[in-house]
């Protein structure tokens, strides 16, 4: 048996561990927005790739920390190619024509997958072997605290980039007027190509953290890209801090909707919530314009 | 030019990448030199997509069984000519596969789909057509007309959802629980076991406190999960196949909820205790006796046959057959039978199979008629516990 708070507390953990992970696209996503005025639609593969990739790595003999680091950098470096391939060289097209390249680009990222990797889901372990921990009634297992750490550690650490580095104030100077950037010598070209990168790197880690949780499969990006759409359009996509909470709300209405309400619903609630916060606010929750 | 050549560049890879999804297509070529017409056979099979893990082994098994008949002779003297088409688990690809087996290939017999969902969708196709069809699925609607007749042209090798659910609720009253969660996918497997599991529920007189459902692609059940440790149910009953059939087993143990969960058939391969490791521990499901073939007694009327097909499978793919291989297995033998005694005649052949009784196969001893067109009773499932990652046999 279980009281009715801590089955809300239970929901809360539940949405707060998915929600991180939304809320790290929903990241990535509004980046590469900002920076380069597209949305990335391959970012769920760069997921797929950096835990199907870390699963590889530990089954040839890899060390995990090793495993992990490779398969971080491995999808930062497909980021890199993407943006070098596909999108600097069709620089001058519209935005539409940029997007639909960025989901060619996801379409064939995934059937390389499939080829690559085949349907088989696979798992990695979790990081430590800790019992669940109990709070309220609720349970909370480590994983979970290690996902909530990672969303916690990416956030800051891109925040103190933004705020005390030179180029972090050229990427938030890109990020709030591209043109004014580029008259004060901010070249744009590599600043899409930061974005492409960090999207693989914070995408990657995200794969990473969640796998041990629910398991990878060749096509696993698909849902988790969209839902981190959904995220960003959610907090307003022209704010990385509206992108977490857009990430977080999203996670936590999710799982208090599958836990409330028949769990048939689930993913047409969150979609409602959209429909709804867009009614009201188009721009979302922090966007401005 | 250096851009243009990379869209040219960026373009064949999206068209390799497109057609790569296309049909993959294997056929067994006859062996040169026959003098007899090939006898030709479809599947239409979910060997990529969501339900790879039902289809590879369905695809393997067909491949190793047509190879074997070849080379004894095929059927009459008759080669067979086995043309399997991948549906990627997917309804619409499904329905275009069996139209193209039927029209184009022209065969005598089909053989499909390894899930409920494609199955359902080419029964009208197959049934215009008049093609007798042997699905490798569970859900009993396959075979179920809404009139509550049987499909004329429809036969079907898993075990019926009812025979599941039936042997699901036996053990629950043999173990005196009486009030049970139930979970299942939001898919028409799952939707056909709630159907099916309500109606032996209130047969054996259990309670159905809570009924959930989640996607196949969901990532996290905690919530659904959270909703039985709250309830006063004694014993949760999940309809899944793997990842999700796994997923919601680690967030069930992971919540320390101290009640039997009982899976169904749908877990019967490696897949499921791989992904959920030893969490998968302790978990009761029904099962056929493939899994459990070695602990079975000498007296049972499979135990050869069972033990055959392992080996044969294990030889040749260097692993052991799932339950799914062995539906593919028995939707095989019994074309090939029907052929036998039909000859290349697809109305004969349908008849022919209503008429197949006794028949041992890997899912188990198939009684077919016109009432029963899948022909398998609650005999010939096992029930089974996971013990240190093994299929352990309960016996009753």
């Amino acid at each position: 048996m279980l009281g009715t708070e801590s089955q809300y507390m239970q929901y809360l953990f539940s949405g707060l561990t998915l929600g991180s992970i939304y809320a790290l696209i929903a990241l990535a996503l509004v980046v590469t927005f900002n920076i380069t005025g597209i949305f990335n639609l391959a970012i769920g593969e760069f997921v797929t790739i950096g835990a199907l990739a870390a699963i590889s790595l530990r089954e040839v003999g890899c060390p995990n920390a090793l495993a992990y680091t490779l398969a971080v950098i491995i999808a930062g470096l497909v980021g890199v190619l993407m943006e070098r391939g596909t999108i600097n060289p069709a620089r001058k097209a519209s935005v539409l024509t940029l997007i639909i390249i960025t989901i060619g680009v996801s379409i064939a990222l995934r059937g390389a997958a499939l080829l690559i990797w085949g349907t088989h889901p696979y798992t990695l372990p979790a990081f430590v072997d800790a019992a669940p921990l109990s709070f309220l009634g609720a349970v909370l297992i480590p994983q979970s605290l290690f996902v909530l750490g990672l969303a916690v550690v990416a956030v800051a650490l891109l925040f103190t980039f933004f705020d005390f580095t030179f180029a972090g104030k050229a990427v938030r100077a890109a990020m709030m007027n591209r043109t004014a950037a580029r008259l004060v010598g901010i070249n744009p070209a590599r600043l899409s190509l930061f974005a492409f990168a960090f999207s693989g790197i914070i995408a990657a880690l995200a794969g990473i953290f969640i796998t041990p949780i629910t398991t990878a499969t060749y096509d696993m990006g698909f849902m988790l890209g969209l839902k981190g759409f959904v995220a960003a359009i959610l907090g307003g996509v022209t704010n990385a801090t509206g992108a977490i909470i857009g990430g977080v709300l999203l996670g936590v209405i999710e799982a208090f909707a599958a836990g409330t309400l028949p769990s048939g619903l689930k993913d047409a609630v969150a979609m409602v919530v959209m429909i709804v916060v867009l009614l009201t606010r188009p721009t979302g929750i922090l966007g401005q314009r | 030019m250096l851009k243009r050549s990379l869209l040219v560049l960026l373009c064949l890879v999206l068209t390799i990448a497109l057609t790569g999804c296309g049909k993959a297509k294997t056929t067994t070529e006859p062996t040169a030199g026959e003098s007899k017409e090939a006898y030709k056979i479809g599947a239409v099979v979910d060997i990529s997509g969501p339900a790879a893990s039902l289809g590879e082994p369905e695809r393997n098994t067909l491949q190793m069984l047509v190879a074997d008949l070849n080379a004894k002779g095929g059927i009459d003297g008759h080669p067979v000519d086995l043309i399997i088409l991948d549906n990627k688990s997917n309804e619409t690809e499904a329905v275009l596969a069996a139209k193209r087996l039927i029209d184009q290939d022209k065969v005598l017999a089909v053989i499909g789909c390894s899930q409920s969902s494609t199955s359902l969708a080419i029964v009208d196709t197959v049934t215009k057509s008049g093609v007798p069809t042997i699905s490798m699925a569970a859900s009993a609607k396959i075979v179920t007309a809404e009139d509550g007749k049987q499909q004329p042209w429809v036969f079907k090798t898993a075990q019926s959802d009812i025979v599941v659910a039936n042997k699901i609720a036996k053990y629950l009253v043999g173990q005196g629980i009486k009030d049970v969660a139930f979970l299942s996918m939001n898919n028409a497997f799952g939707d056909s076991g709630l159907k099916n599991f309500e109606e032996a529920a209130a047969a054996n007189g259990i309670n159905i406190l809570l009924k959930e459902k989640f996607e196949a692609t969901d990532n996290d059940m905690t919530a659904q999960v959270t909703k039985v440790k709250a309830s006063k149910a004694k014993a949760t009953v999940v309809w899944a196949i793997p990842p999700s059939a796994s997923i919601l087993t680690k967030n069930f143990r992971s919540l320390g909820i101290n009640m039997p969960l009982i899976h169904t058939h749908g877990i019967g391969n490696q897949t499921f205790i791989d992904i959920a490791g030893a969490d998968a521990n302790g978990v009761i499901a029904p099962m056929g006796k493939l899994v459990v073939a070695e602990q079975l007694a000498d007296t049972d009327t499979q135990k050869q046959i069972l033990l055959s097909y392992i080996s044969n499978y294990q030889e040749k793919y260097g692993n052991r057959p799932s339950t799914f291989g062995g539906h593919g297995h028995d939707a095989f033998e019994l074309a090939v039978k029907a052929i036998e005694q039909a000859g290349p005649d697809r109305a004969k052949i349908r008849d022919a199979l209503e008429g197949i009784t006794d028949f041992p196969g890997i899912s188990g001893v198939f009684n077919l008629s016109v009432e029963d067109h899948n022909g398998l009773g609650e005999d010939s499932m096992v029930m089974i516990e996971i013990r240190d990652g093994k299929w352990h046999y309960l016996a009753d």
